[in-house]
């Protein structure tokens, strides 16, 4: 039955995928109606009559919840919360002007006459006008996601079409209750009631959500014992917020969107790396699964001519009026936002937010749970909002892109932040809070800031757990990234070599650093990842060809011991203070892609600053040079093998690191200590997600007694460990 | 310039007016709130920021309360710093946070911006030879981690070194085995930055209300902790957070 349905309906992306030439024309969600419709046609073929449609219930419980939590817990908070207020202007004032404009507009229409004799009246049209005017997550999604707008203007259309859902209820109630008690019965005190159940729905509902929010990240600072379970209490719980909102007649969308928002920091940091991965894979696998079983139900439900009724005028009319009164809208808001605003709203983005207000399967949704009785033309409703939904969908789905680029908006970065970027707005905000201060205002990073400290002192206290307390800094996420990078593109390497290199070895081993370190150099930018291994984060990524680096591989022991050790929270402690990562700036919405990064060059690049770095330490100890004013790079564009420290000293006596293709390091380096050097050392304290350590990035542990041994480091075996326990 | 009188004097606004683009309101909030610092003297001195309770926090106040003194901000090809501002040079410094007018051309955009680049490049060129050397990148990350302790300082070397290897690696493209990369240089500076959308970074909304009023509190109770202070501020947040979230 419905599940056999399903679990085709679920294969079709497969179809779909197959071909990228065809999705990057036409967005995946028109191709999936499309594949409704077949499967439909055949259904009905086969049983003369449409066994399956969209039911409100499948959709409102088993479908859209999964959709919004995804949107809640991978949205870009940052930027989401400075735009707030247009996000909410456009969310509550648009929706309600599109609703009004457009109810009252086909009621006027409708009065001349242009559609002819239906049963119907202003109420029902205010209804219909309600349910038709909010911008739909699931297909704003959907088909922004081939697009790649700039991220102001993702989060413009996108924010207003999670937000709206309060409105949209609460109209969609209002009216339906006004429609049970017949026209006569509205009164002043009605209205007044609806206009306080708006804000009752809407904030209620947020509220609904951030106490499941709370509850989450509190969960997640317990189950240190338990993690194999953490993902699912995720789930479940913000199953719960949505449902516990609902029951109490609240925006459950609403509470499900914040749910997400507010629990994605704390329980990033609180759980597991792999609880992290899973949650975040399961997360996009429900997400995607949804909207493809809605988009192909939702062209199902069209091959059933049971619901068909045509009213030239009405659909028209319709669809003439949601575009135009869309159009109005936007354009009437931002001219007045842009009066506030800090960077007004370009009139290219206004037209690009207005073309993108998509209607989806939501307006769908709330037009079927309509009651037959009340609405005698129900079904009109129904095919209009179905026709609407194509032609949203469709139609200004496919002319959305070749749009964008006809209008030369201005699109998201492709490329990664520079370290010194993420240097410089992380000095920005100190310095726009600072300036504030000076002129004695209380301005927007004022509040930003207030709010910050407000958060680190008690709720990161409250719901973090004490490790992953000190480790909320961005900085050191950086740094553990990296460093994870570099492990794995050891262990890829190692493998590909045949594990020479890689033995385990109780004793300190001896390696032979003589390997060829072949890297070939070029413009590399590093992987600076965000936020608190942010859900964008996949620490199992792993891309290296040609690097070989040697091992230092006597760690485990003592690794062990020091795995507790609060000194060696180096990389946690850089993100509390520097980096705000990519995620922030250079999100890329999709459904279907999780960001992994897979830019060779950046592993390269960390090895070559590893190389930078020692190469520093080891000229100001070896030639008593102060570490330098000037920074020594050597850029070896040209491939050139490079040579890791040399353990056994066999070529002391090239003491020469520059001018030197294969620079060599003896172990002096690692004896003499300069201030750097004295940093070679450092990996027995490491802790063990901390993948290689790089020395100069490392706070000074015990140096080794035995400084002829290994300084280079891999906490392979304690990353291999990690993985494995 | 002279002394300022606490009336707001036209001529002498205008003057600052057109040198700093200000408003005349926006020179008179900011007159009060610089005799407010400066205890109605003439001239601010870097004691005077010093007290202001909320920067205390803030991990590179010393380079922006430096940032104040230091004469190449002041638009006048000066170098050095000094012991004393007037109020035309806070001025000055405050205009490099202005949001630029909305009619403005392309070009004066761009101005703008190397403008504000400018003032963020000396900031961390703090001995003025053009390039910002390892040692003061260096200094920068170090400030940014300074509430990290020692750790931070560790950690912060390792960071700037990685950032000036990749400026170098942008900048230089191909160098040769005994090439150096001396520091950053303003042009290098520009090109590095160059996708970040200056006018949110550096931005500031100088509002036409009087606001000096509400951090009166600030200075005038500087270790007050009565329950007054805080429900002031309340009331204030939540007013400007309301208007904020526009």
């Amino acid at each position: 039955g419905t599940d056999t349905l399903s679990l085709v309906s679920l294969c079709s992306p497969t179809v779909v995928e197959l071909n990228h030439n065809l999705t990057s024309v036409i967005p995946e969600s028109a191709l999936l109606i499309i594949i409704g419709w077949i499967l439909g046609g055949i259904i009905y073929g086969a049983d003369k009559m449409q066994t399956f449609t969209l039911t409100p219930t499948v959709f409102f419980f088993y479908l859209l919840p999964q959709v919004i939590l995804d949107a809640g817990y991978f949205m870009p908070n940052k930027l989401f919360f400075s735009n707030m207020g247009a996000i909410l202007v456009y969310a509550v004032i648009g929706t309600c002007w599109n609703a009004a404009t457009v109810g009252l507009g086909l009621w006027g229409c409708w009065l001349g006459g242009a559609m002819g004799d239906i049963d119907i009246g202003l109420l029902q049209f205010l209804l219909f006008g309600s349910l038709i005017a909010a911008v739909d997550p699931v297909a704003v999604i959907a088909v922004f996601e081939e697009v790649h707008v700039n991220e102001v203007l993702f989060i413009m259309v996108f924010g207003e079409s999670l937000l709206n859902d309060g409105v949209t209820v609460v109209l969609f109630n209002v009216f339906d209750a006004f429609v049970s008690l017949g026209g006569a019965e509205i009164d002043a005190v009605e209205i007044i009631k609806g206009i306080i159940s708006f804000f009752v729905v809407a904030f209620g509902g947020s509220l609904v959500g951030i106490i499941f929010a709370l509850l989450i990240s509190l969960l997640t600072r317990c189950t240190k014992n338990i993690q194999i379970i953490e993902p699912g209490f995720i789930f479940i719980l913000g199953y719960l917020s949505y449902l516990t909102a609902e029951m109490l007649s609240l925006s459950a969308i609403l509470s499900i969107v914040f749910c997400g928002i507010c629990c994605q920091k704390y329980i990033n940091a609180n759980m597991d790396e792999r609880s992290v991965t899973t949650v975040r894979y399961v997360m996009k696998v429900l997400a995607n699964g949804s909207e493809t079983i809605i988009f192909v139900f939702l062209g199902i439900s069209a091959i059933d001519p049971a619901v068909w009724v045509w009213n030239t005028g009405f659909i028209l009319l319709t669809l003439l009026f949601i575009f135009v009164f869309r159009f109005i809208g936007v354009f009437l808001l931002t001219w007045i936002l842009n009066k506030y605003r800090l960077v007004p709203l370009e009139f290219i983005d206004q037209v690009v937010m207005s073309y993108g207000g998509l209607r989806g399967a939501v307006a769908y949704g709330l037009v079927a749970m309509l009651d037959e009785n009340k609405f005698k033309e129900k079904n009109l409703m129904v095919s209009t909002t179905l026709i609407v939904v194509y032609f949203t969908v469709m139609l200004q789905g496919i002319t959305m892109k070749p749009l964008v680029t006809w209008l030369k908006v201005k699109r998201a970065a492709v490329t990664e932040l520079t370290l010194a970027e993420k240097i410089q707005n992380r000095t920005f905000d100190h310095m726009l809070v600072a300036i504030e201060d000076i002129s004695g205002q209380i301005g927007h990073n004022y509040m930003r800031d207030k709010w910050h400290n407000f958060e680190e002192r008690w709720l990161c206290w409250f719901l973090m757990k004490p490790s992953a307390r000190k480790s909320r800094d961005y900085i050191f996420n950086i740094f553990h990234q990296l460093n994870l990078k570099d492990a794995m593109s050891y262990v890829k390497e190692g493998e590909r070599r045949g594990s020479l290199a890689f033995v385990r070895n109780e004793t300190k081993a001896d390696v032979d650093f003589n390997k060829k370190f072949r890297a070939s150099f070029s413009e590399i930018m590093p992987d600076i990842m965000a936020d608190n291994m942010g859900p964008d984060h996949v620490p199992l990524s792993s891309i290296l060809q040609d690097i070989v680096p040697s091992v230092c591989l006597d760690m485990h022991e003592q690794d062990l011991t020091m795995r507790e050790s609060e000194d060696f929270n180096a990389h946690h402690l850089l993100q509390q203070h520097l980096y705000r990562g990519r995620k922030q700036h250079r999100h890329r919405y999709s459904r279907s892609h999780l960001e992994t990064n897979r830019d060779e060059n950046e592993v390269q690049e960390i090895f070559q600053r590893t190389m930078r770095s020692r190469l520093e330490s080891f000229k100001s100890a070896k030639m008593g040079v102060a570490p330098a004013k000037k920074i020594q790079t050597k850029h070896q564009k040209k491939d050139k093998p490079q040579k890791m420290p040399n353990g056994n000293s066999s070529d002391k006596s090239k003491n020469h690191p520059y001018g030197d293709k294969d620079f060599e390091f003896s172990e002096g380096d690692c004896g003499s200590g300069g201030e750097a050097a004295g940093d070679l050392f450092p990996m027995r304290a490491y802790r063990v997600e901390a993948g290689i350590v790089n020395p100069a990035f490392m706070a000074e542990m015990d140096p080794m007694d035995n400084m002829q041994q290994i300084p280079h480091v891999a906490l392979l075996p304690q990353t291999l460990n990690s993985f494995d326990t | 310039m002279g002394a300022l009188q606490s009336l707001p004097d036209e001529p002498e606004y205008r003057d600052l007016s057109e040198k700093t683009g200000f408003s005349f309101e926006q020179i008179g909030i900011l007159h009060k709130r610089f005799k407010q610092l400066s205890h109605n003297e003439d001239t601010l001195r870097r004691d005077d920021l010093n007290t202001i309770p909320d920067l205390s926090c803030n991990p590179i106040r010393t380079q922006i309360i430096e940032a104040f003194f230091d004469k190449r901000n002041f638009h006048q090809n000066g170098e050095g710093t000094v012991q004393e501002i007037s109020f035309e040079e806070f001025l000055v410094v405050m205009s490099h946070f202005r949001p630029p007018a909305l009619d403005m051309t392309e070009e004066q955009r761009e101005i703008i911006r190397r403008e504000k680049l400018r003032f963020l490049f000396n900031m961390h060129d703090t001995d003025n030879d053009g390039t910002i050397t390892l040692e003061e990148y260096r200094h920068v990350v170090e400030e940014l981690l300074s509430r990290s302790g020692a750790l931070g300082k560790e950690t912060a070397k390792g960071i700037a070194d990685a950032a000036m290897l990749e400026v170098a690696s942008i900048s230089m493209g191909h160098m040769e085995p005994d090439e150096f990369y001396e520091g950053i240089t303003f042009e290098h500076f520009l090109k590095i930055l160059k996708d970040i959308e200056i006018e949110t970074r550096m931005n500031i909304r100088f509002l036409n209300m009087d606001t000096t009023n509400l951090c009166k509190v600030n200075r005038a109770y500087p270790d007050c902790t009565s329950l007054t202070k805080y429900t002031d501020k309340l009331l204030e947040s939540c007013l400007w957070f309301g208007f904020g979230l526009l």
